[in-house]
């Protein structure tokens, strides 16, 4: 590799006395200071600052209008308009799952229910907060458009059993999904 | 009750006021405001939550007065730490270290004048622990023994981020303290005396040493010398402020214990209450430090502009108690410098360890010197004739392009490693 030979700067007699520089910096310092009091700092309006420097306090102030469309949150179950759980507890997402967060128990469908056709639901369906990772996997591999990662991001508990999210809570954040393929209208 | 008991209980009554009422609450306020104001800086909120928990006792909402409570919390905080001690300590030194950055600190405030004297059931009384006619020299003798405290904390930790930091404090002390005595000998000159109390009590008859636009009382413009003598004065100022950075080990001079090279620096193997004893050290000679400068060059406890007479003669009843109103504008100037030393921390870049000896050794050393000589003439010059005052003026200005160019020659130019 070449010898690249660098000239370092020549300073001048205002550079080399650095008072100059003292007071540059002190001018600014204070007028971010005073730009940050008034809720004027660069980039506050675009993150939605408290007023003071662009920080967003939390509990009182919500990033959530903000959220993208693609944002990924708690993964939830959906039912759709028809008031029919989607998932058929194929258990794919469970084995793609990289931290196996999901833990499914599948169940059959009786006989004598309207979706007898569909065969299989979930009896359990878990998912540990603790472990998931929010990588979209589980929504990505299902084949039933039944599971889907929502915008909740506030996931807390006093105990880890209270971050095992179960088939109820899971329906309870995902609720009803509409627009979605119902194949399983058509089969016989 | 003989005389010497209320002597003493009334010196008690001082020690506790103004050091536990006084000064040492600043201590947690510097560090409140040193962590709001830096957060302001960067355009952050910093701590603003902590604050005394009422809805634990069932009213509705929580009180939080900005967050000032934060300093009490940390302070719990370091009292609950485990106070471990590594097994390769040398044990005495190691505990005797924290409580010698902290008292040299303490003691220093027994000097400083806190406000006019205040008149209390018909005994007259100053506002100040002990009167000592010997002031600044008591302060510098009194507040380098700091130096043992960081030395020996770096030396007996015995290992060796905190030696380089303890080694590095020592040699940084000991150059500007050269630096720091040099250059308030223009202040004492003019002043023609030691004892702080009597250099605020004419600062406040005669203007401040940096803003002397009153005299007896009177507004007005200064005469010739006084206005001449500003120049020194400013001078003086600087350096001796710079230094007081250099000596409390504040940020541009921060290298005894410089995170990004030392760990944590002489404290490295401290925990617990003490390392929140070195950390108080440090604050509370920062608090001394402007403490001094303020006293010496900014007035000290006066208001200025000739209101101090009547300030002093307030009274309510048989009371006179001006002298609070004195120690009101004192802390509130102790506290604007504070955050000049906390805007300065978060304003200018640290120094490499050899620029802070030039500065110190090169630069200060010899502007202060020059400075003596400077203001010496100034003061002398009404006693001198013209011919003298000439030849005065061209030897020193003949010393300092002298200087200068011996400074300028002395510069090192980096040669190239091969031709």
């Amino acid at each position: 590799m070449a010898v690249v030979k660098l000239k370092r700067p020549k300073l001048n007699f205002g550079e080399k006395i650095y008072f100059g520089a003292l007071i540059k910096g002190f001018f600014l310092t204070m007028t971010h200071a005073v730009k940050s009091l008034r809720g004027k700092s660069a980039g506050a309006e675009s993150l939605a600052s408290s007023g003071l420097g662009v920080t967003m306090q939390f509990p009182e102030q919500r990033w959530d209008d903000h959220l993208p469309e693609y944002y990924r949150g708690a993964p939830t179950l959906v039912t759709d308009e028809q008031g029919r759980e989607r998932c058929v507890s194929c258990q794919l997402c469970e084995f793609i799952c990289p931290p196996k967060a999901i833990k499914i128990i599948p169940g059959e469908i009786p006989s004598d229910d309207p979706w007898a056709k569909v065969e299989k639901r979930p009896k359990e369906f878990e998912i540990d907060m603790i472990r998931c990772i929010y990588c979209g996997m589980c929504e990505e591999v299902c084949p039933e458009q039944a599971i889907y990662l929502r915008k909740d991001y506030l996931i807390t508990g006093l105990k880890r059993a209270e971050m095992v999210h179960d088939k109820k809570k899971l329906y309870e954040i995902g609720g009803v999904r509409t627009g979605l393929v119902n194949k399983w209208n058509e089969l016989k | 009750m003989p005389e010497i008991v209320i002597q003493i209980a009334i010196i008690l009554v001082k020690i506790i006021i103004l050091t536990f009422i006084v000064v040492l609450p600043l201590v947690p306020i510097s560090v409140y405001f040193e962590r709001r104001f830096s957060a302001i800086i960067q355009d952050r909120v910093g701590p603003n939550r902590v604050g005394i928990p009422l809805s634990l006792f069932g009213f509705k909402k929580d009180f939080h007065f900005f967050g000032l409570v934060q300093p009490m919390a940390d302070g719990l905080k370091l009292f609950l730490k485990e106070d471990f001690t590594p097994a390769h300590v040398r044990k005495a030194f190691y505990w005797m270290a924290p409580a010698l950055t902290v008292v040299p600190a303490l003691i220093t405030v027994c000097v400083v004048p806190f406000g006019s004297p205040i008149t209390l059931f018909g005994h007259t009384e100053k506002l100040i622990i002990a009167d000592l006619d010997v002031g600044p020299l008591f302060v510098f003798a009194v507040s380098s023994l700091t130096v043992y405290g960081i030395t020996l904390a770096g030396w007996s930790s015995n290992s060796k981020f905190p030696f380089i930091g303890g080694v590095r404090s020592t040699a940084q002390m000991i150059s500007y303290e050269i630096a720091l005595g040099l250059s308030i000998i223009p202040v004492l000159m003019y002043f023609g005396e030691l004892n702080l109390g009597k250099i605020v009590q004419f600062q406040a008859d005669n203007g401040w040493l940096l803003l002397p636009f009153w005299k007896g009382g009177h507004l007005g413009l200064p005469d010739l010398q006084t206005a001449l003598f500003w120049i020194p004065a400013f001078i003086a100022f600087v350096i001796f402020t710079i230094s007081i950075f250099a000596e409390t080990n504040r940020m541009p001079f921060d290298l005894p214990e410089c995170e990004t090279e030392l760990v944590g620096g002489y404290h490295t193997e401290y925990s617990s209450m003490k390392f929140a004893l070195f950390f108080m050290g440090e604050y509370a000679a920062m608090v001394i430090g402007s403490a001094l400068i303020i006293t010496l060059f900014l007035g000290g406890w006066s208001i200025g502009f000739g209101l101090d007479k009547y300030i002093t003669d307030f009274r309510i009843g048989d009371f006179q108690l001006g002298g609070l109103i004195h120690l009101g504008a004192f802390v509130t100037k102790l506290v604007i410098f504070i955050l000049f030393f906390i805007l300065v921390r978060w304003t200018v870049p640290r120094f490499r360890y050899d620029q802070l000896m030039k500065l110190g050794w090169v630069i200060f050393f010899e502007a202060a010197l020059i400075n003596v000589f400077l203001a010496a003439l100034i003061i002398a010059a009404p006693q001198l004739t013209g011919a003298i005052l000439a030849i005065g003026a061209i030897l020193l200005i003949a010393v300092t392009a002298a200087v200068i160019w011996v400074a300028k020659v002395s510069e090192e130019h980096p040669k190239p490693l091969r031709a």
